[in-house]
Formats: C-alpha cells, structure tokens, sequence
C-alpha cells in the first residue's frame, strides 16, 4: 500500500451494562460450578444487558466517551465502522444507529462481522482509509449482547460470554501509531463456531427455535487448538512485518476469550504474563468488544503509557484472526 | 523413545516433577488429574513434537498413555 498519511488511535471509551451475573448466579441456571469455571476460564463474573437494551445502545455510549477522550465533536466523524456479530438487526446497521445516537451526520456509517476478530477487522480498515487519505477522523466501536444469542441450558457456551461495547477514535496524526497490521480467515472450519439460524440458509421457524439454532454454538477443543496457535502465529506475522522483535513489545491486549487460551499463547511467545492485559474474569468474552474495552482500561489505568509498543491480537469464528501493532502516541 | 518424550511432554505441560510412577496404563485425566483443556494442550505439545495432526475424534478415544504412544509411532 501506498502510504501517504499516518494514523493513530486518539480516544479509547468504554461501556459496560451494570448488571452482574456472578459463576455463583449461574450455579443456579445450568448445571456448573464456579471451581469448574474459574479454573477452566479465568472468568468470575460478566456483565449483562437488560432486555431492551440493545448493542447500539452500549455502542452509542462508548462511541461517547472516545470522543470526548479524543476532544472531538460529532460532526467532524468521516466514518463509522460497528464490529458486532450481535447487530440490532439485520439492517439497517448498528453503525446507522449509532450515527442517529450521537448526530454523526456528515458521517458514512456500517457495520463489519469477523466475529470476536471484528474489531481488529475493522481498525484495519479506518487504519486504510486514513493512510490514503481518504477520511481525517474514524470512530471504530466492538460491540455486543452475547446474552441474546446465548442458550442458557448448554453450559459449555453460556458460561463465556458477556455484554458490552468499546470504541476508539482514530485519526490522521503527525506520529504514526498504526505500524503493522494482519488479518487472516480459515472458511474450512467454519463448522466450529457458529451461531446457525436466522439468516437466508435458515430462517427463522418454529423448528429452528425449538431446536436452539439461534444461539451460538462452539466446539470447545478445536477453538481451543486454533485459538492458541493463532494467537502466537499472527502476533508475530504483524511484529515481522513492521521489523519489530517481541521483545521491544510492552503490552499485549489479546482478545478475552479464555485465561488458559491466553497463558498457553503467551507462553509460546515468552512473554511474561504481567506484560498481558487481562480482564475476562469480569467480563467473560465479549467477542468484538473484548480488545476495545481492555485497551481503554489498560490505558485509563496506566498500564500503556505514551511511546509504549502494544499489540492487539484476537481470533474468532470464521475462523478469523487478526493483530495489530500500534504505538501509544498521545 | 516416543514414551520418554510423551512423558517429559505430559510433566512439562502438568508441572509434575516426579515421572516415575508414569506408564503406559497411567490415563491423564483418572490418575493425573488433567482437566479436558490439559489434555487438548498436551495434545498440542505432542503434535508439535512429532509434527503430526492428532484429530479430536481419535484424542476422545484415547484411554491412557499407552494409546496416544501407540498413534504417535503410527502416524509420525
């Protein structure tokens, strides 16, 4: 690619629904424990949406924070790229939503699904449209409510998902923040992660809903194989594409699926673990949202300071798969 | 030798110091207590190390050491 301009991320904002459900309240709805999932996941509680509350609604309030972390107005956004695999429909777009929510109007508007890869999708792309030239100021949100699509009988997938949003604000800057970026899909194992029903190959119907098919359902094993191996392996494409040796790396934010997912790819890239930001075990998995709310609260708490190299890493269904190299620039 | 390294492979991923007792009857999960995610990751490990492809199907069927050996010396 030809690059004219440099880019860099300017305003993380987060937002999380204030209900808890703890592994204990779980205990009570599947047949679990919180030993099972703690030691298992890493994760201890997530947070969940009210009913009539949807992913736009938790989009719009992070979009919010970025900005005002950012110091811009809603005016001045050129584009909005919404990473859900939890629209609030099928159309229009999460990101139009957005956009009405917040009076984004001289703003294009649409939404991406790489799964719990999205947002790294998506900041690849604002990270293009600015290196062109082609847009100033991009908001770029993950956002989710898993709890929608959850099937609260199957304890193998309800216990790992939670609500919630995030968002950054990347711009055109002086410094170049954005040095590398890799995205990568496998469509052959596909199979492995899936939330069936509810799209053109099966439409809703009675059968597909007694059946469960609108819900998200994953082969625990094979993800965990693929998720550990594409973490190390697309981590390091990025830092080799950008010259950059894993050593000169001071923070990873990888996607917050599963601490034994996480410890396992951290190992096999001799990384010592108090250089990985981790905070699944408040809010399980929150596919989109993961990356973008633990890279807000790694930065609002210091853990990423000004010139520090971070990676971002993540894999979801798809199966897709992504990293990017930024350096903190503000 | 594909034991020896199935073995060593098991104490790394385990932290069990003390192989001795290890055979080919000994079952991850009964008597090592490895959880099913220990058990993909020693799965893992033993692939890397032989560089071969061990699908889940034929892991579910593996009962103690002695079987996954037996696939190893088969297959790599």
């Amino acid at each position: 690619m030809n690059k004219l301009f440099s880019a860099g991320i300017t305003g993380t904002g987060s937002f999380l629904p204030e209900k808890v459900l703890t592994n204990h309240d779980l205990e009570k709805i599947v047949d679990t424990s919180d030993e099972w999932i703690t030691t298992r996941t890493g994760i201890k509680s997530r947070r969940i949406a009210d009913d009539q509350i949807a992913s736009s609604d938790l989009a719009t309030k992070a979009a919010e924070a970025a900005m005002e972390d950012a110091g811009i107005h809603p005016e001045e956004v050129d584009l909005i790229i919404v990473a859900t695999a939890t629209p609030d429909m099928a159309f229009p777009s999460t990101a139009c939503i957005v956009q009405k929510n917040i009076g984004a109007v001289n703003a294009a508007a649409f939404d991406i699904e790489a799964a719990c890869t999205g947002f790294l999708y998506a900041l690849t792309m604002g990270e293009q449209f600015i290196k062109t030239g082609f847009y100033k100021n991009i908001l770029i949100i993950g956002a989710e409510t898993l709890s929608k699509v959850l099937n609260w009988k199957d304890r193998n997938t309800c216990i790992l998902f939670g609500d919630g949003a995030g968002a950054v604000i990347l711009q055109r800057t002086e410094e170049e923040g954005m040095l590398a970026s890799y995205l990568g899909s496998d469509g052959r194992n596909s199979d492995s992660l899936t939330l069936p029903a509810g799209g053109s190959r099966m439409p809703i119907s009675y059968k597909t809903i007694d059946e469960g098919l609108h819900c998200i359902r994953m082969e625990g094993s094979e993800v965990f194989k693929f998720a550990v191996r594409t973490m190390g392996s697309s981590a390091l494409k990025a830092l080799e594409k950008c010259n950059i040796a894993l050593e000169e790396i001071d923070f990873l934010v990888p996607h917050q699926a599963n601490s034994r997912i996480i410890e396992a790819a951290a190992k096999r890239l001799k990384l010592p673990m108090d250089k990985v930001y981790i905070n699944l075990d408040k809010y399980g998995n929150m596919s989109a949202a993961s990356v973008p709310v633990a890279l807000d609260e790694a930065v609002k708490s210091n853990a990423i300071k000004k010139g520090d190299k971070v990676v971002l890493v993540a894999f979801g269904g798809g199966l897709t798969w992504g990293s990017s190299i930024i350096k903190w620039i503000k | 030798m594909v034991f020896e390294t199935v073995v060593k492979i098991i104490g790394e991923q385990l932290g069990v110091e003390d192989l001795s007792t290890v055979k080919k009857e000994t079952s991850l999960i009964n008597d090592l207590e490895a959880d099913s995610l220990d058990a993909v990751e020693i799965i893992m490990a033993i692939e890397d190390e032989f560089s071969v492809e061990i699908p889940d199907d034929e892991a579910e069927n593996f009962k103690n050491i002695g079987d996954i050996v037996a696939y190893v010396e088969k297959n790599k």
